[in-house]
């Protein structure tokens, strides 16, 4: 994270040294991305016709569990895990969609969508609360509020229905002036870049490493353990809120039974993009390239036409495989 | 002592903290004037770490008052602490594995440049402040966090066996800098080596059973008055006991059942030399944390040693898992007891256990075979088995019986005790002393660690002592009274030159740490 600064008090270490420490530091990412490039060039291969333009569409499809797999990671970060973020975004997508179907009109749309991003950090907050202080492990409480969450959406509505505003539907459909540029892509990383960059510069953000890392070595340098936790939760649920909003405006509808496994793809994604379970270790932008990943493999399948339960087989066997060769080499470097 | 308050840079009264029906600490106090360094002394459980705690504000005292520079001021947590004026240095560095040096000092909001100065006065101005905490060795870890607390400049530093495990060099330099804070500063210095007490320290508080029981001035000869105080008056009264265990083992005519040599795990045990025979009971003592749980984690295989041999019956061994110790009739018998029972099941389960539950005896379960075993086995411990029928119903002590039973059962050799009557009544503790010497009569060895140094004439033959990893001193039961150990422990001989041999053992880890502390040359960078 600060390895663009480790230059700054150490003049005598010259660019390659810093280069050197960075590409350490990041060695997961810099790996997926090259696996990230051998299966595009196998994607190719096996499909003459995938182009830049097939790239930003699958890029425009990844974009909720994308924002998905980005909230699970800060909470995974500090040491924690949500398993509610489905039905948080079956919650806020129904919310904003049925809203918007009662009160049309583009500017009040822009009121609903703030709405329903303050809602996202509520539903956050509660996990949060519920786990610092019932001390109930976090995989139940979150588990729990999963029905909690999914049983409000079908109160919200019984069927999927609703509308969304206008700018909210432009926003993520098509393309930014060339064809390869997509705006729901676009959208996705200023809304990572907007959350993400200031927090992993400031106290909050080194505290989720923290506690995540060491729990005791953190509350002994005068970190605020419990604090920390349920903020990570708060912005979990701030991000799963986008993702539901994301949802609302990629489908024009909202609709009240979440989709299970975003939660599990999401968990695949974070441990395939370098966060460790265990807390403590990695960031963002591994698991946005694994969420990238996963879908290629999705789409090679599909356009291989293998049987679509033998591609669930093979999906689970390529992550365990992606993730015991990274163990492995880890294993090996940290022995040398 | 006719300073006031309001001279004192700290002052702790009456602090009292009870668990359940546990007293830790008992109308404790403590005085730190300024620019001394203080030494806080006491045996296992005398109340150090609780009064530690409660400074560093992790736990609240149930009475008691603090003062700081002549305010009141009880912290809350160890950040609250900090606003006080209070840092702490633990044997375990506070320092986040996952984040760079630098990270780490954002987090504390250190500022680097006296972190960078205090880090050169320790001998460690090479380190790369981008390096992740986990790639550096522990030591390093050690001085950075001492370097981090020192650049804080606290009113109060606190160190807590600070020096355990660091090289020799490191060791000398963390000293020097504990002598150079400021006339208006404070150090309050744990640690076991008397001997750094008396080069560093002006003062010395003792704990004993939670008291506070005596304030020194720390000058030439004062260790031994330490050590009185901290044995209180009934110290010399025990050594009056006679030893129920009288060796009748002759030594030099047979091969040692266990025999190790050099052993070390490469980090708190260094060089565990030590022969254990069939028929005996020998007693390990040491302070905590000098390589004893790592001693006995190498001889019943959970762990792999670095360095040294290991003998059973004269062939060299090398063991992966506990169950190659176990096939060769070596079992651990732990101190916690749930960690070794099947809480839910039967007596009968849980002592049957080991000999039924191997891959070999894949099948039916010769029930009436088991049966005779496990009748035999409870009649022989006089366990208490009314409640059989699940064994957390069981008292502590009877719960450690069926873990010893479970392995007289199948008939084993030599056995590791680590701590066994820890909590547990005096009744049922002597009854398993009498157990420990009647299995020792039937040619088993029996390997006992302990806490209480009392047990040691109750059931040992012999005792070894371990200090910095290392064995120090071997002795008859007989002449191993509480005080005789507790000084060994300290790795005090009375008469002896200082304990040059440790430090000297440290010394070889020299070249290692400082290899590392520099961090190995960063990978190739990437060609552009």
């Amino acid at each position: 994270m600060s390895a663009p600064a480790a230059s700054i008090g150490r003049p005598r270490a010259g660019v390659a040294d810093s280069l050197g420490t960075w590409a350490r530091n990041n060695a997961w990412t810099l790996g997926l991305l090259g696996f990230l490039v051998v299966l595009l060039l196998f994607t190719k291969y096996v499909n003459h016709n995938y182009s830049l333009v097939s790239l930003a569409n699958t890029a425009t499809a990844v974009v909720p569990l994308a924002l998905a797999a980005v909230a699970q990671a800060v909470v995974v970060i500090s040491g924690g895990i949500d398993l509610s973020i489905s039905s948080q975004m079956a919650l806020t997508s129904c919310v904003a969609a049925t809203m918007m179907a009662a009160y049309p009109g583009e500017v009040t749309a822009v009121a609903i969508v703030i709405g329903v991003l303050m809602l996202g950090m509520v539903l956050g907050a509660v996990n949060g609360a519920l786990v610092v202080m019932t001390r109930v492990p976090d995989i139940i409480v979150t588990l729990a509020t999963y029905f909690v969450w999914a049983g409000f959406a079908l109160l919200v509505r019984a069927a999927p229905g609703g509308s969304a505003a206008k700018w909210l539907k432009d926003l993520v459909v098509g393309s930014l002036g060339i064809d390869v540029v997509p705006k729901a892509a676009v959208v996705l990383v200023v809304i990572v870049a907007v959350i993400w960059i200031p927090l992993s510069r400031s106290r909050l953000g080194l505290s989720l490493y923290a506690v995540g890392s060491n729990r005791l070595a953190a509350f002994r340098s005068g970190v605020a353990v419990n604090r920390t936790k349920f903020m990570s939760y708060v912005i979990t649920g701030l991000l799963a809120a986008f993702a539901g909003l994301s949802l609302t405006a990629s489908t024009g509808i909202g609709t009240p039974v979440p989709e299970p496994t975003y939660v599990l793809i999401s968990i695949g994604a974070v441990v395939l993009g370098g966060v460790s379970l265990a807390g403590g270790t990695g960031g963002v932008f591994g698991p946005l390239v694994a969420v990238v990943v996963l879908q290629l493999i999705r789409d090679d399948m599909t356009f291989m036409q293998v049987d679509s339960n033998y591609g669930l087989v093979a999906q689970g066997f390529i992550l365990i495989g992606v993730l015991m060769a990274g163990s492995l080499i880890q294993m090996r470097r940290s022995r040398a | 002592m006719t300073l006031t308050a309001t001279d004192l840079l700290l002052e702790a009264t009456d602090v009292s903290k009870t668990y359940g029906a546990v007293v830790a600490l008992h109308h404790a106090s403590l005085s730190v004037r300024p620019g001394e360094v203080h030494a806080l002394m006491g045996a296992n459980g005398a109340g150090k770490s609780t009064l530690v705690k409660i400074l560093t504000g992790a736990v609240s005292p149930d009475t008691g008052r603090i003062v700081v520079r002549g305010r009141e001021r009880i912290s809350h947590s160890p950040a609250d602490a900090r606003r006080n004026g209070l840092v702490s240095v633990y044997q375990e560095p506070a320092v986040i594995p996952d984040l760079d040096i630098r990270d780490n000092l954002r987090l504390t909001a250190t500022p680097v440049e006296p972190f960078r100065h205090w880090l050169s006065e320790l001998g460690l101005e090479k380190l790369n402040l981008s390096s992740l905490a986990r790639r550096l060795p522990l030591a390093s870890l050690r001085i950075i966090d001492l370097a981090r607390a020192l650049a804080l400049q606290p009113d109060v530093l606190l160190l807590d066996e600070i020096t355990a495990a660091l090289p020799a060099n490191l060791t000398e330099r963390v000293l020097q800098a504990v002598q150079q804070q400021g006339a208006d500063r404070s150090v309050i210095f744990i640690s076991h080596r008397l001997i750094e007490i008396a080069a560093v320290c002006d003062r010395a508080t003792v704990l004993r059973n939670g008291e506070t029981v005596g304030v020194v001035e720390v000058t030439a000869g004062s260790e031994d008055k330490i050590v009185d105080l901290m044995l209180g008056e009934g110290a010399a009264a025990l050594g009056e006991h006679a030893p129920s265990g009288t060796s009748t083992v002759d030594r030099s005519a047979q091969v040692p059942r266990v025999s190790a040599r050099a052993l070390s795990d490469g980090r708190r045990l260094r060089d565990a030399t030590f022969d254990l025979y069939a028929g005996e009971v020998l007693g390990v003592v040491a302070l905590e944390g000098q390589g004893q749980d790592e001693l006995f984690g190498l001889l019943s295989g959970a762990a792999r040693p670095a360095a040294g041999t290991l003998q059973v019956d004269g062939r060299a061994v090398t063991w992966r898992h506990p169950a190659d110790a176990i096939r060769n009739g070596i079992v651990f018998i732990a101190a916690d007891r749930a960690e070794a029972l099947l809480m839910q099941r039967s007596v009968r389960e849980n002592i049957a256990l080991p000999s039924s539950a191997r891959i070999t005896h894949w099948g039916w379960i010769n029930l009436r075979r088991e049966g005779q075993k496990v009748d035999q086995a409870v009649a022989t411990l006089q366990i208490d088995a009314r409640a059989g029928s699940e064994v957390r119903r069981l008292s502590g002590g009877n719960q450690q019986k069926v873990t010893i039973a479970r392995w007289v059962a199948s008939g084993v050799k030599t056995m590791l005790c680590f701590d066994p009557t820890r909590g547990i009544d005096i009744g049922t503790k002597n009854q398993i002393y009498v157990l420990l010497r009647d299995l020792a009569a039937a040619g088993t060895a029996i390997l006992l660690y302990t806490s209480e140094l009392k047990e040691i004439q109750l059931a040992c033959d012999r005792v070894v002592v371990i200090f910095g990893g290392q064995v120090v001193a071997e002795m008859a039961a007989a002449g191993a009274d509480e005080a005789a150990l507790l000084r060994a422990a300290h790795n005090l001989k009375p008469g002896a030159a200082l304990p040059e041999e440790v430090v000297a053992a440290s010394a070889g880890e020299k070249t290692a740490v400082e290899g590392a502390i520099g961090e190995a040359p960063a990978a190739p960078a990437p060609q552009p």
